[in-house]
């Protein structure tokens, strides 16, 4: 009963708030809607008992992408007022699109539900009864799909690089240090003795 | 009971949630992204859910590839945005035609 109970809480906080993420005036909101919208998704898994990815998803997703999305969305100064003026025009086209795609994926579950596909004739790797999901998903990663998370390594930093080089800009008239420069600084170049006139100004 | 059918539902809603955030803010980027980040979690529940009540694991593997891609095109977005904005002062992409040469 209890889970029953749960599963329709967080279901119904989720579609909730990731209705609010899209409709909400100010993408502030929208990111704060987005970050209960993760939390929910994570109570969904941890329900069935896919604690790893819930964790994952409250720690990559609500600590590291919805605060980065809060920092670009603070750090630029944008008059989002303007940004919504096709809002109400694309409304009821928008929502007919949706009414139908979301009516086609029902009546393919519904199918799906009737028997009409046979799913996981061989399953690749089973849930292991006596261990926990996360030491039963480390032991995955780590041995059959180490490559693959590698790869997803190889990824994480090609993305990281790429965001810096994209966003990384020399600026002009601002002081920085050159240790480099400063250190081949010799006093015979940078001193001048002048024998100055009595009666003239100094020439600098 | 809560079955897999419950899961597919909800995860085919938050997906077509996405793609109306998608349609109805087609200027403002940044509910553009944060449409496509609610796409990508509907496919991760999906992913889940059929990895639970299959008794695979491999779906849970892929769930976490797909939250590493999506980190990653996250990152990769707001940089792109940024970059756009200080070169136009504005973030409406109605009309992005700079590529054109």
């Amino acid at each position: 009963m209890i889970q029953v109970i749960s599963f329709y809480i967080f279901a119904a906080i989720l579609l909730a708030s990731a209705a609010m993420v899209i409709f909400a005036r100010n993408p502030v909101h929208s990111v704060l809607w987005l970050i209960v919208a993760f939390f929910n998704a994570a109570g969904l898994m941890v329900l069935v008992g896919a604690e790893f990815i819930a964790m994952l998803l409250v720690i990559v997703y609500v600590g590291a992408v919805a605060v980065l999305f809060l920092f670009v969305v603070m750090m630029l100064d944008i008059d989002f007022a303007e940004l919504r003026a096709g809002f109400m025009r694309n409304l009821p086209l928008g929502l007919l699109l949706a009414i139908v795609l979301v009516v086609e994926l029902i009546l393919g579950i519904g199918a799906f539900r009737a028997g009409a596909v046979e799913l996981g004739g061989a399953i690749a790797a089973a849930t292991p009864a006596d261990k926990p999901n996360i030491e039963a998903m480390g032991s995955l990663l780590y041995t059959k799909y180490v490559f693959l998370f590698e790869t997803a390594g190889l990824i994480l930093l090609v993305a990281m690089v790429g965001a810096i080089v994209l966003t990384h800009r020399q600026r002009k008239g601002i002081f920085v240090q050159d240790i480099s420069s400063q250190n081949q600084r010799r006093p015979q170049d940078s001193v001048r003795n002048v024998n100055q006139p009595v009666g003239q100004g100094v020439e600098l | 009971m809560i079955g897999i059918e419950h899961y597919l539902v909800v995860s085919s809603i938050l997906f077509v949630m996405g793609v109306l955030g998608i349609f109805l803010n087609r200027k403002n980027v940044i509910i553009i992204l944060m449409a496509i980040e609610l796409i990508l979690l509907s496919v991760n529940i999906n992913l889940v859910a059929f990895s639970a009540f299959l008794g695979d694991l491999v779906g849970q593997v892929f769930a976490m590839f797909v939250l590493t891609v999506a980190a990653g095109e996250a990152a990769i977005g707001l940089a792109i945005l940024v970059i756009y904005f200080r070169g136009r002062g504005t973030i409406a992409v109605d009309d992005v035609n700079r590529m054109k040469g």
